[in-house]
């Protein structure tokens, strides 16, 4: 590996981490998309700071653009409040209509300067090196990697400062407010860090894959644990590895590494929505598959609870009738006579199905648990 | 007077024109009418996923055909498309992911994934003359009278699909709990509805782009909205804005140097929005203020003594 390859992975490392974090909050309150918008809508806000400062390297930038983002959320909440539109129709009223003004800003004023459009959307990893960090005349390393850097680490320490009230406000925002935890600022400041994390995220992955790393691995974590810390510690681990392996797959096919980094976030999510140990797709048909079976072989213990001392026991009781009185198939009435049997809770003599002592009592405590 | 007749006497002088303007006509019509159930439904960002998940059907198509041609990428496009909206209906029948989660990952995962592709063409096949990357913010002016008939044809069979399949659609957006009492395929409708607005939305992609499309199927709906409570007036009005908008868009576009096509074309739409929601009779915010500000004059009068007027 050479210098600037370990510097694009650790700028992309240092990005997927910063985004996961914010990101965890955004999945479980269900505002995934709001990340879309906010990562489109800042555009404008980018453009007119660039237009006021007449400098692409400014920090005003980023101020404009975190600016912009709020905008975003505030226009969002007052259209929503409106009652006039939905909350979905109103992100996709308003991002799409911010974001044609950043276009036509950029066509009109800005088509001369470098603030290609492309760029923007599509961010380009491999200039990150590029850009250098000096101080005195020595250098530090890429200036992505600071700025990003900065605003992870910021991203950190408000989710560890508020852990208490960012759960709260998640999961009980009613709960809240009656503690006096003020959800609705804490909201905002998530919303700020997420505009702010979008537009330091931007020059690396630009405005479309940065929604990827908030919303990806998130995503793919709460498929695997029910905690919230273990959430985020998943997501930063699985965006850090999303990263790592995206990097290599463009390196590989010499394609684009935001491209890359969002597909294996792809791959990410499916493999967990396949194969997570309880919420995933294989274990959730298991366990209803699991479920069925129980269900039938305890409905036949009943069955033959109530019938075995009956005049009618010699049909009701036997392995034919099972077909008709349960509406099984023969294959499915033959397995659950089979597992019945190998449970040592019925024996089959000549069709004849009788309960063995110990079915007898399990058939007896199932019924009287109801 | 004469700036309209400035703005428009170039649609009879000039063939771009005359042809961008077609097509932002069909774009409209399509997606105006489309975007209504969308809106109706609460899916208003299934266009966004859609548009964006439409970028590796279009590089696929054309990696596979060699084709520029371009109901071909239209047809990609639709493709991918479609996918988008399966696997949007997939994931979130898993109850731990929600449906704009589902929408945020495919979206962006497609998009990654049409990434990816492109820039993987551009280095065998030369993508960038192949055009693709007009798709990305469209590119009205690459539109040429073959496109429009395109258009016009893929765009037919989506009207025609709400005009067939008018009840069940309705039925599907207001009550399709009923709808299964009744024993009509409602899964089967709901995949029907996503084709066809994949549809609509393929047909916008080569003059609005992947990015601004989303706005061009519901921006329309949720204007018409606030005119009308009935389905066949709002799918009517949606239209009929998503026609005015792209119209109007395209030829203040042309009327000024350095306006791109698609962005005036979703201000314009943006406008037609914003109006709507202020002065829209009845649901309008400055109707609704005004009326609120006449009750409260009424019931002052009354506190005074003097009868209601």
């Amino acid at each position: 590996m050479t210098i600037t390859q370990i510097e694009i992975q650790l700028v992309a490392i240092v990005v997927a981490a910063a985004c996961a974090l914010p990101g965890v909050y955004l999945v479980l309150r269900g505002m995934a998309m709001m990340s879309d918008a906010i990562s489109h809508a800042i555009l404008p806000g980018i453009v007119i700071a660039f237009l006021i400062v007449g400098n692409l390297n400014s920090p005003l930038l980023i101020v404009g653009a975190a600016l912009m983002g709020l905008i975003t959320v505030v226009l969002v909440e007052v259209l929503t409040r409106s009652g006039l539109v939905r909350e979905d129709t109103a992100i996709g009223l308003v991002f799409p209509a911010l974001f044609s003004i950043g276009v036509i800003l950029i066509a009109r004023y800005a088509g001369d300067i470098h603030l290609d459009l492309d760029a923007v959307l599509l961010g380009e990893l491999a200039f990150a090196p590029f850009n250098r960090l000096e101080i005195a005349g020595v250098d530090l390393g890429p200036q992505g990697l600071y700025a990003m850097g900065a605003i992870g680490l910021m991203n950190l320490v408000f989710i560890l400062l508020f852990y208490k009230e960012l759960k709260l406000a998640t999961f009980d925002a009613a709960l809240a407010s009656t503690l006096g935890f003020a959800p609705v600022a804490l909201h905002y400041l998530l919303m700020g860090l997420v505009s702010l994390t979008a537009v330091a995220a931007f020059d690396a992955v630009g405005a479309i894959l940065v929604v990827a790393l908030i919303v990806g691995p998130p995503a793919a974590a709460r498929l695997l644990t029910d905690r919230l810390g273990t959430t985020l510690v998943l997501s930063v681990a699985l965006g850090v590895a999303c990263a790592i392996s995206g990097y290599w797959l463009a390196h590989w096919l010499d394609a684009s590494i935001a491209g890359s980094m969002a597909t294996m976030v792809g791959v990410c999510f499916t493999a967990a929505f396949l194969f997570a140990p309880v919420h995933g797709y294989v274990a959730q048909q298991r366990s209803r598959r699991k479920q069925r079976w129980s269900f039938a072989r305890r409905a036949l213990l009943i069955h033959l609870l109530q019938h075995e001392r009956l005049p009618e026991a010699e049909w009701e009781c036997h392995a034919d009738h099972l077909q008709d009185h349960f509406s099984w198939d023969l294959s499915f009435a033959e397995s659950v006579i089979n597992q019945a049997i190998e449970r040592d809770s019925i024996t089959l003599e000549d069709g004849r199905l009788r309960l063995t002592s110990g079915g007898r009592s399990l058939a007896e405590k199932l019924l009287g648990d109801h | 007077m004469e700036v309209l007749s400035n703005l428009v006497q170039p649609l009879f002088a000039d063939y771009t024109l005359r042809t961008v303007a077609l097509g932002s006509t069909v774009l409209g019509l399509v997606s105006g009418a489309l975007g209504t159930y969308a809106v109706l439904r609460g899916q208003s960002l299934i266009g966004d996923a859609i548009s964006h998940a439409a970028l590796p059907g279009i590089a696929l198509a054309f990696l596979i055909t060699g084709s520029r041609v371009t109901l071909v990428l239209l047809l990609g496009a639709l493709a991918a498309g479609w996918l988008a909206t399966i696997c949007v209906m997939a994931v979130t029948q898993n109850r731990r992911v929600k449906y704009d989660t589902a929408l945020g990952l495919v979206l962006t995962v497609f998009f990654g994934i049409g990434l990816l592709l492109l820039t993987y063409l551009q280095q065998t096949a030369g993508a960038r003359q192949a055009g693709l990357d007009t798709f990305l913010f469209g590119q009205a002016a690459t539109l040429v009278t073959e496109d429009v008939w395109t258009m016009a044809f893929l765009g037919s069979i989506a009207l025609a699909g709400i005009g067939l399949f008018w009840k069940e659609f309705k039925l599907l957006s207001f009550d399709p709990a009923f709808g299964r009492t009744l024993g009509l395929p409602m899964r089967a409708l709901d995949v029907l509805l996503m084709t066809l607005i994949a549809v609509a939305i393929a047909i916008g992609l080569q003059t609005v782009g992947v990015v601004l499309m989303s706005a061009m199927l519901i921006a329309p709906a949720a204007a018409a909205r606030q005119w009308t409570n009935r389905l066949s007036t709002m799918v009517g009005l949606s239209a009929l804005f998503g026609v005015l908008a792209g119209v109007s868009g395209t030829l203040v576009s042309s009327a000024f140097a350095n306006l791109p096509t698609g962005p005036t074309i979703v201000m314009a739409v943006s406008l037609i929005v914003a109006f709507s929601l202020l002065f829209a009779p009845a649901r309008g915010i400055v109707w609704r203020r005004r009326v609120a500000g006449e009750l409260t004059d009424a019931k002052a009068d009354m506190m005074d003594g003097e009868p209601p007027r």
